[in-house]
């Protein structure tokens, strides 16, 4: 068990790193990638989000889609349903138990609810027949498989400022090329780890 | 096949109920109280979140006015309009708030014709490193430089720099956000109420005969304009040209005194004083009040207006009981009736 939940870890963050592998969530990895604090800010807030959305659509999956049979066509809507009341959930908490917290997240958070990866780890779970634990690793250790690209990126990016680029390729050209490079590194991960 | 629709209308229903039921509680439970006037405030603002308040977005200034931090006509991209909604939202008096607005404009005419320059400057093509070695590479230490910091700043893309290397500020696009006037090493840039279209474009403040050897363009205190303005509106200064905006009506008499040019106005022509002749009564009124009795016109007779002499001070407009006064500029047709003179 402990061997399998650090397989799901490790896999979701380096071998099948959602947006390096599974290219998911590539709007907000550009989007917020060009300072290393906000870049962070942005990856943490995402992984609380997505370690919740695991539970959620675990429990909707098993107690509400399965036992009624619904799950082939419902799957999709009552997922999406589930991660945008969380996030105004989440929302909420944060803005009532720390509004530096709030502040500091400011537009990120309502932005998580359009993130392509909270869907893709909803869908993954039922997809792999996960129970509860396993569910959160995934969520977990997709979350931090976006902090680490996001955190590898703003770095690069913040560099990149500096660098001489060619002119035509100034912008969001190389930060594409950039990313392009990244994803092959991660293409190295392959076989690391045996995943099911 | 109904069971199944069923099931799935019941299910996503209590699922959609329940967690909106759950939203709603938490939303009472967690409510953090907010100033109601922000909103109304980040309402009123342009949204823009250019930042030409110096505060972190337009929400940021409705914070800072809802406190109280920052005054209500902060937001200078609004202006008057946006000044007063937000007056009202803060109960104040509308009058105070309204400001006019301003655009920027480029107070100096030494291009690569007018001015002479001093050295040739080979280094970093910007105003503020070219200003930091010996003054500028022009003659003249109070000339624009010419390398466009102002037009890289602009937010809004409303400065181009022309062929004779002076920057044109596109007055329509200009937001008065006075980032240009922030930035321009040689203070070349200033904001203007845009209701004053006479400026005088030189700031030198050396004698007329150091003017006059460094830039064909400054201002030489020759002291013709202060002579002509019927309205004590301009003066010389430290050996410079200033004009009172609050007192300046745009007459031009001073732009076409002036012999080397250095008072500019935005038009070419000065706007003539019609009078509409179905609303005028002949109270005479206007034709005590002009400065140069352009208006001439019997007791209870429609009035007249010599458009050689009238110079457009719009003080017959003002004085006017009945709106029979319009001024209009040569070539713009905003009155078909008016007794245009000529």
């Amino acid at each position: 068990m402990a061997k399998e939940l650090f397989f799901i870890i490790i896999g979701s963050i380096f071998v099948n790193n959602f947006v390096f592998s599974r290219f998911l969530g590539n709007c907000p990895f550009l989007g917020v990638s060009n300072k290393t604090e906000t870049a962070i800010g942005m990856g943490i807030a995402t992984t609380f989000v997505l370690t919740m959305t695991a539970v959620a659509a675990y429990f909707i999956q098993n107690y509400v889609l399965a036992p009624f049979g619904l799950e082939p066509f419902l799957q999709i809507v009552s997922f999406i349903l589930v991660i945008a009341s969380l996030v105004q959930l989440v929302e909420m908490v944060i803005l009532k138990v720390s509004p530096a917290l709030y502040n500091a997240f400011g537009i990120f958070l309502p932005l998580i609810t359009t993130n392509c990866i909270v869907m893709a780890v909803a869908l993954l779970i039922p997809m792999n027949n996960y129970n509860l634990i396993k569910s959160i690793a995934l969520g977990l250790g997709a979350g931090l498989g976006f902090t680490l690209a996001l955190a590898l990126m703003s770095g690069i990016r913040e560099d990149l400022e500096f660098a001489d680029v060619p002119e035509a390729l100034r912008g969001p050209a190389i930060v594409f090329i950039t990313a392009g490079l990244l994803s092959l590194i991660f293409l190295g991960f392959t076989g690391l780890v045996p995943l099911a | 096949m109904a069971d199944i629709i069923i099931t799935s209308v019941l299910s996503m229903g209590g699922l959609g109920l329940l967690l909106g039921g759950g939203l709603a509680l938490a939303s009472k439970k967690l409510a953090v109280e907010t100033d109601p006037r922000v909103d109304a405030i980040i309402e009123a603002l342009p949204g823009a979140n250019c930042g030409a308040c110096g505060y972190p977005g337009c929400s940021g200034l409705a914070k800072a006015i809802a406190e109280g931090k920052a005054p209500v006509n902060t937001c200078p991209v609004g202006g008057a309009p946006v000044a007063e909604k937000i007056a009202k939202i803060m109960g104040m008096d509308e009058a105070i708030a309204s400001t006019e607005r301003k655009v920027a404009r480029v107070l100096c005419q030494g291009g690569k014709t007018e001015a002479k320059v001093k050295s040739e400057y080979h280094g970093i093509k910007t105003c503020k490193a070219a200003s930091m070695i010996n003054n500028g590479p022009k003659a003249c230490p109070f000339a624009c430089i010419g390398f466009g910091d102002c037009k890289k700043v602009c937010p809004v893309g409303a400065i181009t720099m022309g062929e004779n290397g002076l920057p044109y500020v596109d007055e329509e696009k200009c937001i008065g956000c006075g980032l240009c006037a922030q930035e321009c090493p040689k203070d070349v840039l200033a904001l203007i109420p845009e209701k004053n279209e006479v400026r005088v474009s030189c700031r030198a403040t050396m004698k007329a005969k150091d003017t006059r050897a460094v830039c064909t363009a400054g201002c030489i205190a020759c002291k013709q304009c202060e002579k002509v303005c019927p309205f004590d509106a301009i003066h010389v200064n430290n050996n410079v040209a200033m004009i009172d905006y609050e007192k300046c009506r745009n007459c031009m008499l001073c732009v076409e005194k002036c012999p080397t040019g250095t008072i500019t106005s935005t038009f070419a022509e000065r706007k003539k004083a019609v009078i509409i002749e179905e609303k005028c009564i002949g109270c005479t009124l206007c034709a005590k009040n002009c400065p140069v009795n352009a208006i001439s016109g019997e007791v209870k007779k429609v009035h007249k207006v010599d458009q050689d002499i009238c110079i457009g001070c719009g003080i017959c407009q003002e004085k006017c009981r009945k709106d029979a006064i319009k001024m209009v500029r040569n070539g713009q047709k905003d009155c078909d009736t008016c007794t245009a003179v000529k």
